[in-house]
């Protein structure tokens, strides 16, 4: 595995803190800011799904399910029973996480095909309960009146504080989850994902740590909902649909989800895309998603990440020829 | 053969059922501490089921394993792993994209912390354990004359180096016991000479080995004692100076690929 430099980190981080005082000061991307907090919360649920899907080689179609549950989860509480924001978001990954324990102790035993259908199967009946408990949820109208969030007074309120609030939570938790795939556990995940068999002779226990890994991801995700529910004020089902989770798929393939970098690039791509500019195609936006899709699992099965190792391959290949 | 003195391992009347097909019935034996025993027999004996069922991966339909005096027919893998017994498998089953260090370092799971929160805090304690482990499976590479390639993906190396590998990683686990499934299969005699005798350095080291194989003379070179199976059940046991001639041997490999003698 190529070791995650801190160099191209730290150098990003800067670069993200920089970037709303430049994008205030230039017309045409003045609103990026807007759309980069959607990036950090969609990275967030991506970096997680990378670790379990592109390390751990396990297939996950329920995880808009879980940005979901983070989200109304948080948003009951604040808005019906007047509980603080952080601790509804603390609440709502609390309760992800007992979710994702009891959807993944079984359903990770099934292997490939299996494990994304009985995720996605859970995935269509949370998207269904979020539709139809209208007395907690608001059903199909979603419900309002979420508040924003403060700490020690000072509010998260404009686009600017929001963005630094998502932005410091994506690095943290970046930091955080790269540090796991350069340690022992992420050196057992990347095992498990060729040889369970070979796993369990080293004494690694697969079972656990494929749960483990599950609800940690889940968990993120949950935050990523939560984060949303706090900064829209406002939630209803569509946002976490099976489109949702489709396109979170597109994300990691695209950007390589062998490598936890490639899911942050394919992060930013895609929500670009989505956000701001695949508009001129309106109905057929899930056309271009399609054909992303199918140019990467052809051309690019490594992603974005994996072009340095393919141009590599090829410039080889043109000098010895 | 007289009965041995505290036997590392203890096989009891194992039967082993899949379906209709009985792969192993009655069989039982014991592995005495520190010595290499070997199980042959024609293809589909049932020596890699046999393996299976001592290590975990199946449980057996009847019977039961003890370990260092200790039931295990009932634990998972993981589980016996940790409790000394390693094993190596028939068709290499590397990590193969990962290195050749990395190969060998995931054997050292279970001394590692390995909780998420301490892993992706980085503490100091997972630091120092990291690096122990490294120099540990320095040291095994070492041992296995495959220091050279520890930084090459697993996938890249030749089958007879693959097949040390796995060795190599087996023991990081610090093994009481390996089984090794195979190990000269696809070597040609000058690779084979060599992990003959890195299979006795191993045995050197105090680790007791139970070997299936089929190329005779690596057997019979090296084994203390041998077990020999056929249609799923033991047919004779003893030293490679009894087998040779035990005419139950002979026959079942009469017309067989391997030559006994
Ligand atoms: N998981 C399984 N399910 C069904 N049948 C099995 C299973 N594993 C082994 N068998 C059957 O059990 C019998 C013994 O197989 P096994 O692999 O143990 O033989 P072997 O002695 O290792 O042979 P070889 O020398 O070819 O490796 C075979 O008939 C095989 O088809
Ligand atoms: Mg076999």
């Amino acid at each position: 595995m190529l070791r995650i430099r801190q160099t191209p980190i730290t150098v990003f981080a800067l670069l993200i803190g920089v970037f709303p005082l430049i994008a205030g000061r230039i017309a045409v991307i003045e609103n990026y800011p807007d759309v980069m907090i959607f990036v950090g919360i969609y990275c967030l649920i991506t970096i997680g799904l990378s670790l379990l899907m592109g390390y751990a080689g396990q297939i996950s179609l329920g995880h808009a399910a879980f940005y979901g549950l983070g989200a109304y989860v948080s948003s009951i509480l604040t808005t019906r029973y007047g509980i603080n924001a952080w601790l509804g978001m603390g609440a709502a990954m609390t309760v992800t996480a007992l979710v994702a324990f009891a959807v993944g102790a079984p359903s990770l035993k099934l292997k490939g095909h299996y494990l994304a259908m009985a995720t996605l199967a859970f995935g269509i009946i949370v998207y269904i309960i979020f539709n139809e408990e209208t007395a907690w949820t608001g059903g199909p109208d979603g419900m309002g009146g979420i508040p924003g969030l403060s700490l020690f007074g000072f509010e998260f309120d404009s686009v600017n504080r929001y963005y630094y609030l998502v932005w410091s939570i994506m690095l943290a938790v970046f930091c955080f989850t790269v540090n796991i795939i350069q340690s022992p556990a992420g050196r057992a995940l990347r095992a498990l994902h060729t040889s369970e068999a070979a796993c369990g002779a080293m004494g690694v226990d697969v079972a656990r740590l494929k749960v483990i890994v599950f609800v940690y991801s889940a968990v993120l995700a949950s935050l990523a909902g939560s984060l949303y529910a706090h900064y829209m004020n406002f939630v209803n089902p569509s946002s976490f649909d099976i489109n949702f989770a489709i396109k979170l798929l597109i994300m990691i393939a695209l950007g390589g989800m062998h490598d936890i970098r490639g899911a942050v690039i394919g992060t930013f791509l895609i929500s670009f895309l989505s956000l701001e500019w695949l508009h001129v195609f309106e109905d057929y936006e899930s056309i271009v998603y399609g054909a992303i899709l199918l140019v990467v699992t052809v051309f690019l099965p490594n992603g974005i990440a994996g072009l340095p190792t393919m141009a590599g391959r090829w410039l080889k290949h043109k000098s010895r020829g | 053969m007289q009965a041995p003195v505290d036997p590392i391992l203890h096989v009891k009347q194992i039967m082993m059922t899949f379906g209709g097909l009985t792969a192993l019935m009655d069989v039982g034996f014991n592995v005495p501490r520190g010595i290499i025993k070997a199980v042959i027999g024609p293809n589909g004996a049932g020596k890699t089921t046999l393996f299976n069922v001592i290590t975990g991966y199946h449980r057996p339909t009847e019977g039961s394993v003890h370990f260092e005096g200790r039931q295990i027919q009932h634990l998972k893998t993981h589980r016996i792993a940790r409790l000394g017994m390693s094993r190596t498998f028939q068709t290499v089953e590397l990590f193969g994209n990962m290195t050749v260090l990395e190969n060998v370092m995931v054997g050292r799971h279970h001394h590692l912390p390995g909780s998420l929160l301490s892993c992706g805090l980085k503490l100091p304690h997972v630091r120092r354990a990291e690096q122990h482990a490294r120099e540990h499976a320095m040291a095994i590479l070492e041992f296995i004359r495959l220091a050279d390639k520890a930084f090459e993906p697993a996938h890249s190396l030749g089958l007879g180096e693959q097949k040390v590998l796995e060795i190599g990683r087996a023991l990081a686990t610090d093994p009481k016991m390996v089984c090794l499934d195979e190990p000269a299969g696809g070597l040609n005699e000058t690779e084979s000479g060599q992990l003959s005798e890195l299979i006795c350095a191993v045995k050197d080291r105090g680790i007791t080995v139970l070997l299936v194989e089929h190329d005779m003379k690596v057997v019979m070179n090296i084994s203390d004692e041998i077990l020999v199976l056929n249609y799923g059940q033991k047919i004779a046991e003893g030293t490679p100076r009894q087998i040779q001639h035990h005419p139950k041997v002979v026959e079942a490999y009469l017309g067989g690929d391997a030559d006994v003698a």
